[in-house]
């Protein structure tokens, strides 16, 4: 049932580094991660990867396999060819601490960076009311399991460097759209989305959508969404007009 | 990050690959179809704006449709009306067909597949794309993007103009109703799936109920908005059927107008 | 080498639900909190729990209430548990969820828009607020962005977010230090470079999780190495309750290399049934005597209830943990398992598919991804998985507080809350409950403080010279070996079913392994290197290892998590007795003996039935029982 595996694995310290070869036995029903695992007991000891719960829900093990990000405890070793010479690679959008694991923490930056949850003041914790509903396009955004492969694969950062600063990826991007659609949110988000977190950068190409290990439709159900509700805002004279004769506010 | 690192920051970069991407797979496929797609369409449309076979009773080609010049014919006319009056001798295509070019340019799933396939940016996922600098629709032109809704509006009164036409290809030359020929079939199938693509639309999305925060407040348009979340979700797959329904029942139309199809049930 | 320094008023050690709510408790206080977890901020193992957050708010069946809550937990966990405890979460455990709606949690709803709550295993109502089966996941991210609210409160008062609570992620910490007999402080490394770290602090909170990874097939992530058990009792302090370990009886048995994997309890709380390969429902066989007027007899009746609890008794599907593991263990061994060894939970006969996937995604998903099994269609095999350990430090129930001075402990690191066996779903509000209390108890401490513990140098020197052992070794022991074969050693010899003499044989194996321990070797550098992070993981492993094993030879019963194939009856004598592990000295082996626990308060002791607490307690706490019946 097992067989010889080729892999070549991206080896080094702080960017510098260069694909290694190893040749690993690979039994059946194995993931990458496994792989890897086994790589680290039998050949290269301190080969380095981040994992935790190998089950797919921390978002931990998150790698290029073939130039494409996936998780690696979730890409199955059937999906390829005995004969294959498989690559591993650290996301490319962050830099690279050792081998397989990156500094993530442009993540947990941008995430700081988006205002909190921001409920009324005059509702106790226990008097909250909220139908299924209302609830359920929050919820889906709330599966994210931080992984941050959204963030590595968009381009805007991926292959701009300089866009870092202005924009804060589909993962938070995601989050505001979350926090903007919750029943009891009573922050404006939508002038700050198109302003400081640099929604407009966004050209809806989903590739979040496309490598979301959580199949969140995080271009359809979010950012498109969010940016309707930026035009709401921003670009459109009737709404704005519909507001002052109804005196609306948002 | 929420921790100290600082330090060390000067020190790291990315991981040094010199390749553009270390994907095995096809992935140029996909934006080459959509390149060949896209261009086949517009080729198309040139052609089609500056020919002048476009009415074949009870058949008026949709790339015409609403003709709204005296110089149309009678029968090519909405309601028969014709408003822009005699002075205006161009094709009655360019009239128009801003409404619906602009609709699908701005529309989100096209802008997905042009900015792949003919901007490249990117081409693919994980593929880098060839500019040095980005800044997205962020500012003009492309920041012009934003005004899709109002296309939505124009797109539906397009698009229940040719559900009008494809009813009134029911009647035979003289006006009775009861003909079905295939060109009533191929008309009604484009004017359906012109309605899928047009009611599945991200903007039309955003004005049933997406835009509010509590849907169980909105009982129909929360419905509403289950139903065009529906068609929304395939709504790529309707942007290409539409696509190649209006060209086909175009190119059909005119077809029969010049003779060239002469069929008894055409 | 310049070691990092960093002056705090509380650490907390761990960075899951527990944890957490510790240090935003802290932090609310006014505590200068750090917060360092081994991974990335985010990621600790609470992710995994599936299930929900048991809290009595009543909000599906009006008459759940405290006293309902705190009467399945003691049943649970047959009688062992602190009953402080057990009460102190019964009745705050509605609070601490309600608290995370205001923190935007956003938990299913039921109709009139209130906080859902489904059935699970020993619950008697249905009693757990959840998402899906991805409770867990929400409650860390509630408990993050929670973190992150605050850090943004401060940058705004004091222009520093990281002023007033601080995470310090991918950081290990390897030894806690001491001035005389209280706290002073801990010591760890960062992973990512290597470098070492030393935290000066008068409280320290652990809230580090269990021990899983000390087995072969576990639920449990990589992080599960009993950190903060071991670091305990180097400091001093004593664990309890260390025999008795969950057996989840569904984790995934095929592929290989995802035994162990979690299988959510709420697929039987949803209608899933238990199968063996002769596609009998067998566990109407294994419903034992204290439980016998509580579960449905016939399928019909279990099938019924469902849909009507009020006239309905329970499927036995849904038993305590304990008692279903036991059961598939002893089908699979009756040689009717399914054909990869374990037995057949199906949900696809018994619900729509479209049903199926709406409540139970993430289940659809682990099974379709990873062994290419479609939930709707056909049956998922099953089988025991260690999950969880009921044992830990001995502490306060109300503070939190460990005998060593400083000394804090929440979370499933903490022992005594769930005696012997902990019911689904209550390990989540555990974390709240205890979380915010042992913060809260920390702060206190500080606040009481004449003077602050100092950091001695020598404790630090010493604990650098430790940490650095492996990579100055050659040629020595290949860690991850050392590690294989403690946890065959652990799952073979001291899991589910135990016996005297193979219990001794793991202790001699765990006394060799830790003689093998002193001389790994890990090669390559101090940047993120595991060769190295599992050596110093393997301290930990062996101690809490060799605590279970001694106490598992110790208790001659079987009761909850511990169950001996030598003594298969529950003992009231047993029950009044905790097994107390602290380490000697040079922390080189650990020391257990016997103590007393105290008894129930009467107002708690009249919320059972006599004859229920007659098949638990002994003829001397039964006198006791009808004395306050009387009066």
């Amino acid at each position: 049932m097992g067989y010889k595996a080729k892999f070549r694995v991206w080896r080094g310290e702080g960017g510098e580094g260069r694909l290694e070869d190893f040749t690993v036995e690979v039994n059946e029903g194995e993931v990458v991660l496994d792989v890897i695992h086994r790589l680290q007991a039998t050949q290269a000891p301190d080969l380095a990867v981040r994992w935790n719960c190998k089950a797919g829900k921390c978002g931990s093990c998150s790698m290029e396999i073939n130039g494409r990000p996936r998780l690696g405890c979730m890409t199955r070793m059937s999906t390829f060819e005995e004969t294959e010479t498989i690559t591993v690679t650290p996301m490319r959008t962050f830099p690279v601490i050792k081998d397989l694991v990156t500094d993530v923490s442009f993540n947990y930056q941008k995430a700081r960076e988006i205002p909190s949850f921001t409920p009324p003041k005059d509702v106790e914790p226990g008097e909250y009311r909220m139908q299924q509903i209302d609830v359920e396009r929050s919820q889906e955004f709330r599966k994210c399991i931080e992984c941050f492969m959204c963030n590595n694969v968009c381009h805007v950062i991926r292959d701009h460097e300089e866009n870092k600063p202005a924009f804060a990826g589909p993962r938070f991007l995601m989050r505001i759209a979350e926090l903007d659609m919750h029943p009891y949110d009573t922050a404006d988000r939508k002038e700050s989305a198109q302003e400081d977190h640099g929604l407009g950068y966004c050209n809806i190409t989903k590739c979040c959508t496309e490598v979301c290990p959580e199949h969140i439709k995080i271009t359809d159900n979010a950012l498109i969404p969010m940016k309707e509700r930026v035009v709401d805002r921003k670009y459109d004279p009737l709404v704005w007009l519909g507001n002052k004769i109804f005196r609306r506010s948002s | 990050m929420t921790q100290t690192t600082a330090e060390n920051s000067a020190r790291k970069q990315r991981a040094q690959i010199k390749v553009r991407t270390l994907r095995t797979d096809r992935w140029w496929l996909a934006p080459a179809l959509t390149f060949t797609g896209l261009m086949t369409f517009l080729v198309y449309g040139f052609w089609a704006i500056f020919d002048q076979s476009y009415l074949a009773e009870p058949y008026i080609a949709p790339f015409a449709s609403p003709c709204l010049a005296t110089a149309c014919p009678e029968g090519a006319r909405l309601f028969g009306l014709a408003p822009i009056g005699d002075w205006y001798t161009w094709p009655p295509g360019l009239l128009i067909l801003g409404l619906p070019a602009g609709f699908r340019l701005t529309c989100y799933y096209y802008r997905k597949s042009y900015y792949r396939s003919f901007w490249l940016s990117p081409p693919a996922c994980s593929v880098a794309e060839p500019h040095g600098k980005y800044t997205g629709e962020t500012r003009l032109p492309l920041i012009i993007q934003n005004i899709h809704r109002y296309f939505f509006y124009f797109a539906v009164i397009i698009g229940l103009i040719l559900t009008y036409d494809a009813v009134l290809s029911f009647r035979d030359k003289d006006g009775n109703w009861g003909h079905v020929g295939l060109g009533t079939i191929i008309l009604l199938v484009n004017a359906i799936l012109i309605l899928a693509y047009t009611f599945g639309c991200h903007s039309c999305r955003h004005i049933t109920a997406g835009r509010l925060n509590h849907f169980s407040k909105h009982p129909i348009r929360y419905k509403a908005w289950t139903f065009v979340s529906k068609l929304n979700a395939k709504h790529q797959q309707f942007a290409w059927a539409s696509m190649f329904s209006v060209m086909i029942a175009d190119l059909y139309v005119r077809l029969v107008a010049k003779g060239i199809i002469n069929f008894p049930f055409a | 080498m310049e070691i990092e320094r960093h002056e705090y008023d509380v650490v907390v050690i761990g960075a899951g639900g527990a944890g957490l709510r510790a240090a935003i408790e802290a932090r609310q206080q006014g505590k200068r909190t750090a917060i360092v977890c081994k991974s990335l901020f985010g990621k600790a193992h609470t992710v995994m729990a599936e299930g929900g957050a048991a809290a009595a708010m009543g909000n599906v069946n009006p008459d759940d209430n405290w006293m309902v809550h705190f009467r399945d937990t003691m049943r649970g966990g047959k009688f062992l548990n602190n009953w402080r405890m057990a009460e102190l979460h019964a009745k705050e455990a509605p609070d601490r969820v309600w608290e995370l709606e205001a923190w935007g949690a956003l938990f299913d709803r039921t109709k009139d828009g209130k906080i859902s709550q489904r059935n699970f295993g020993g619950h008697e109502y249905p009693r757990l607020a959840h998402v899906g089966d991805r409770t867990g996941l929400e409650l860390i991210r509630t408990l993050q962005q929670r973190v992150v609210a605050l850090q943004q409160e401060d940058e705004k008062l004091h222009g520093d977010p990281e002023a007033y609570i601080k995470v310090f992620a991918e950081c290990t910490v390897t030894r806690l230090l001491k001035d005389g007999e209280d706290v002073s402080g801990a010591f760890g490394y960062w992973r990512e470079t290597g470098k070492f770290i030393v935290f000066d602090a008068p409280a320290v909170v652990l809230a580090t999780g269990g021990i899983g990874k000390s087995y072969v097939v576990t639920s449990n992530s990589w992080e599960y190495t009993g950190d903060g058990h071991a670091l305990a009792l180097l400091a001093g302090a004593k664990l309890i309750n260390m025999e008795f370990i969950q057996f989840h009886p569904t984790g995934m048995v095929w592929p290989p290399s995802v035994r162990g994997i979690l299988v959510t309890e709420s697929v039987r709380g949803d209608g899933g049934v238990l199968r063996n390969s002769e596609g009998r429902r067998f566990m109407f066989d294994y419903v034992p005597d204290v439980f016998k007027d509580k579960y449905a007899t016939t399928e019909e009746e279990g099938d019924r209830w469902y849909t009507d609890q009020a006239n309905n008794r329970r499927p036995p599907e849904l038993l305590p943990r304990d008692e279903v593991a036991r059961a598939i263990n002893a089908e699979v061994k009756a040689g009717r398992g399914s054909p990869q060894g374990g037995v057949f939970l199906d949900v696809s006969t018994r619900l729509p598919a479209d049903e199926i996937t709406k409540r139970l995604p993430s289940m659809h998903h682990q099974f379709k991804e990873l062994a290419d099994v479609d939930i709707t269609k056909e049956p998922m095999q099953v089988g025991p998985t260690c999950h969880y350990i009921m044992g830990g430090v001995e502490v306060d129930a109300d503070t939190g507080a460990a005998s060593v001075p400083g000394l804090f402990a929440a979370g499933e690191v903490s022992g005594g809350m769930h005696g012997s066996n902990r019911l689904g779903g209550n390990s989540l509000s555990d974390l709240l409950v205890f979380g915010r209390r042992a913060g809260a108890g920390a702060a206190e401490y500080v606040n009481g403080l004449a003077r602050r513990p100092a950091v001695s140098e020598t404790a630090v020197q010493d604990a650098r010279a430790e940490a650095l052992a492996p990579l100055e070794r050659s040629g020595g022991e290949n860690p991850y070996e050392v590690h294989h074969e403690l946890q065959r050693t652990m799952n073979d010899l001291v899991g589910i079913i135990r016996k005297t003499e193979e219990v001794s044989e793991a202790l001699d194996a765990v006394e060799k392994l830790k003689e093998r321990s002193n001389h790994t070797a890990s090669p390559g550098g101090r940047i993120y290197n595991p060769g190295w992070h599992l050596a110093l993981d393997l301290r930990n492993m062996l101690l809490v290892s060799e605590c279970v094993a001694r106490a598992a030879l110790l208790r001659e019963e079987s009761r909850g998590g511990h169950t001996r194939d030598d003594y298969p009856k529950m003992s009231p004598e047993w029950r009044r007795k905790l097994l107390v592990c602290s380490a000697t000295p040079d922390g080189a082996t650990v020391d257990v003996e016997e103590r007393i626990q105290p008894s129930m308060r009467a107002d708690l002791l009249v919320l059972f039935d006599r004859e229920e607490l007659s098949k638990y307690l002994t003829g001397d706490e039964l006198a006791k029982y009808d004395a306050v019946k009387e009066s």
